[in-house]
């Protein structure tokens, strides 16, 4: 589904990832852990286009297609979706009004009528029960006045509506308390199916405890440096990043 | 509105949809102003004595009279000798059915989404009474007979001077004086219609009333004028459209709007301005230089102006209440849209003269391009205005580097018990949102429409249902390729 080969991308001149290769499969759950800084979100933002990151080398594939010919609405159609780190809010946009440009902009390029007010009033009563949001959802304006965890699970629900076939969940348990964590988590597995596929960006090991990874990689200094399985994430979580750091001779 | 959908696809197939002229045989006269322009008009209309000596010490007035230059606007030198002051659709005698009316006309006001057919099944009911005005004069009035069943009176200014002379000498010229500004004193000079309203006694208006104005031919300016008065206890909700063919010169719109609302009568009054703007290069376009004032004369009364301004090269626009009866309110409610070599200085004055008498300003100011757009208020208190209340908002967003947004909040306060509240803010489109939206699929130009849509929704709310639809696409579209 996915192929990442020597992927460098800058930003303001500065190389924050140098030379990452990755892929994923339909139906599989990767993890990317790491230290602070270590290119975690960069590689998201790079992965949905986003314009303040400049890719100098390497491919990445998705579904076959080179997605550096793909704008970032069209790498969005084509199925990609970003749980942001930090989603924007958009004052005076209702989440209807948002989600039903949003949906009908994905059925136009895959060569559907829009969707009838209706089904889609529908299509969200039913999304917004993943993540245990209430009615008052529809009316209220994108993100504005939302907590820290109303946005986290507002990402979830809107990647429940595109229902996307590689989820990028980028840090989406920072600032979550326990229960909000366990709704988010609870929203993305049952998103789960055999098709699609999901990379989860983390620092911490907590949400893994609730999302299975198949897969986990250790992301340092822009690169892969360890790919494992689930029980990768819990040696760091034992010993946390000093050792790999150690064993990349750096301390 | 059964026709907003084809309004909708209308105005969201492309630039600027309405740029088309209609082949009709029309009457102009001569280019230029003389005191026998003004006669030649008056004539024209058959109009009675009193009317022709209005125009005339008002033309008289107007020759002392300089073009103000305090607005932030760089008016290129309006020749008011190339202009012509009098263009009318040939017809037979005065238009009675549809079946009068010239195919041709119906036919353009079809495309510009007007529907002139009345629908049984509308009438009375709800939907919308249309008075449609191309060039110099109205071409129809829709609805007219339905409406006169509730003792309403709608129908174009013409037929209003020879039906009511009464109203509307008594009401001409009484909230907008002709002396009151340039502009002012051209358009009573050679005014050649508009809408007369008469809402009388305790009688809310069942249906939206509209007005719909057309410029057609070329190098003829249109001076309308619109006449409300709401009785007491009356209520009527009036809306107001303009297009205009795409043309290389500026064309020249100078309407004066007068509304008297008496006691507790209530005059809401919408604008979506839709004039052509000119070229991406600001060549060409309709310079809107307007007189709007209502007077809040009964006690109680209210007057609220809610307008969309997209269209148009240049706009100076005051939409502005006398709140002149006790506890009466006044409402502005405006989204100020500039792109490319568009400049807009326009805004309200709210003058507070009864007691417990309120106001509320919310100004969104959007400008794209290499445009200027400016906000321009005062709130005045007069020494007798007891318990005065305004709140204003001004909002500026800046959707590229080139353009510019400006603030000329006023206030004059006279009595110590007023309570004035003024809120700004400028900020610029921010790219995250846009991104944010990318990411959900949505395209740059889909994004930046519903951004400022957002951003203008406390306006935009103010709109009957049947133009807000409309206004929101106009929005969005006003902006296309403005970011990017």
């Amino acid at each position: 589904m996915l192929q990442i080969k020597n992927l460098h991308a800058n930003i303001n001149g500065k190389e924050i990832l140098k030379g990452i290769n990755l892929t994923v499969k339909p139906g599989e759950i990767h993890a990317i852990m790491g230290p602070n800084g270590s290119g975690k979100s960069t590689l998201a933002s790079v992965l949905v286009g986003n314009p303040a990151f400049e890719v100098t080398e390497g491919e990445i594939l998705f579904n076959g297609k080179d997605i550096f010919d793909l704008s970032p609405e069209d790498r969005s159609r084509e199925g990609m979706f970003l749980s942001f780190q930090y989603p924007v809010e958009i004052p005076g946009v209702s989440m209807v009004n948002f989600m039903r440009a949003a949906l009908n902009e994905h059925r136009k390029y895959n060569g559907l009528e829009p969707v009838s007010a209706s089904d889609f009033l529908k299509l969200m009563r039913e999304k917004r029960a993943v993540v245990e949001m209430d009615n008052k959802l529809s009316s209220r304006s994108v993100n504005e006045g939302f907590s820290g965890g109303e946005k986290k699970r507002n990402e979830i629900f809107q990647m429940a509506m595109l229902n996307p076939k590689l989820a990028i969940l980028d840090e989406t348990d920072s600032g979550l308390d326990i229960d909000a964590l366990r709704i988010v988590a609870n929203g993305v597995n049952q998103l789960k199916t055999p098709e699609n596929a999901a990379i989860v960006i983390t620092h911490y090991q907590r949400l893994l405890e609730y999302i299975k990874p198949d897969v986990v990689h250790v992301l340092y200094k822009g690169r892969i440096v360890k790919t494992a399985g689930p029980e990768l994430a819990l040696e760091l979580e034992e010993k946390g990043y000093d050792w790999i750091k150690k064993e990349m001779g750096d301390e | 509105m059964q026709d907003s959908t084809d309004i909708i696809s209308e105005v969201t197939s492309g630039d600027y949809k309405y740029g088309f002229v209609t082949n009709i045989d029309t009457e102009v006269i001569a280019k230029g102003l003389d005191e026998n322009t003004v006669r030649i008009i008056s004539a024209k209309k058959n109009e009675p004595e009193w009317m022709l000596e209005f125009r005339l010490k008002a033309y008289r007035h107007w020759l002392t009279l300089e073009m103000p230059t305090w607005p932030h606007l760089t008016i290129p030198k309006i020749d008011y000798q190339d202009i012509i002051y009098y263009a009318a659709p040939k017809k037979k005698e005065g238009p009675k059915s549809l079946d009068d009316v010239d195919p041709e006309l119906l036919k353009t006001f079809d495309k510009l989404g007007i529907p002139l057919h009345e629908r049984e099944h509308l009438a009375g009911v709800s939907g919308m009474a249309v008075d449609a005005v191309m060039d110099s004069v109205s071409v129809k009035t829709t609805f007219k007979e339905n409406l006169a069943e509730k003792g309403i009176i709608f129908s174009s200014f013409s037929e209003a001077v020879h039906n009511h002379p009464d109203l509307v000498q008594k009401y001409l010229g009484s909230v907008v004086s002709y002396r009151d500004n340039f502009f002012a004193a051209l358009n009573s000079a050679v005014f050649s219609d508009g809408s007369f309203v008469f809402i009388p006694k305790g009688v809310r208006c069942p249906m939206e009333l509209s007005t719909y104005f057309r410029i057609n031919t070329a190098n003829t300016g249109q001076f309308e004028r619109t006449l409300i008065v709401a009785e007491d206890d009356a209520y009527v909700s009036y809306l107001e459209g303009c297009t205009a063919p795409m043309r290389d010169e500026n064309q020249l719109h100078a309407a004066i709007v007068e509304i008297i609302a008496l006691e507790r009568a209530e005059v809401k009054y919408s604008t979506v301005q839709n004039w052509y703007p000119g070229d991406k290069d600001g060549k060409g376009g309709i310079y809107n230089f307007v007189t709007k004032r209502g007077l809040c004369k009964g006690d109680f009364s209210k007057i609220s102006w809610t307008q969309v301004e997209t269209g148009s090269a240049i706009t100076w626009k005051y939409p502005s209440c006398i709140l002149a009866g006790d506890n009466s309110v006044g409402e502005f409610y405006s989204v100020a849209v500039t792109n490319n070599y568009q400049q807009a200085d326009t805004g309200t004055k709210m003058v507070h003269l009864g007691r417990n008498t309120k106001s509320t300003i919310v100004s969104k100011g959007i400008s794209a391009g290499h445009s200027q757009n400016s906000y321009r208020g005062l709130v005045k208190v007069s020494p007798r205005a007891e318990n005065a209340r305004n709140h204003s908002q001004c909002d500026s967003l800046l959707l590229s580097d080139h353009c510019g947004a400006h603030t000329f909040p006023y206030a004059d306060v006279q009595n110590e018990t007023a309570v004035i509240e003024h809120e700004a803010t400028t900020s610029k489109i921010n790219e995250d949102q846009i991104f944010y939206c990318n990411q959900r699929g949505i395209s740059t130009e889909e994004a930046v429409g519903l951004i400022v849509n957002g951003y203008a929704r406390e306006v935009m709310n103010k709109l009957p249902m049947e133009f807000a639809v409309e206004a929101q696409k106009l929005l969005s579209i006003s902006l296309e390729g403005s970011v990017g």
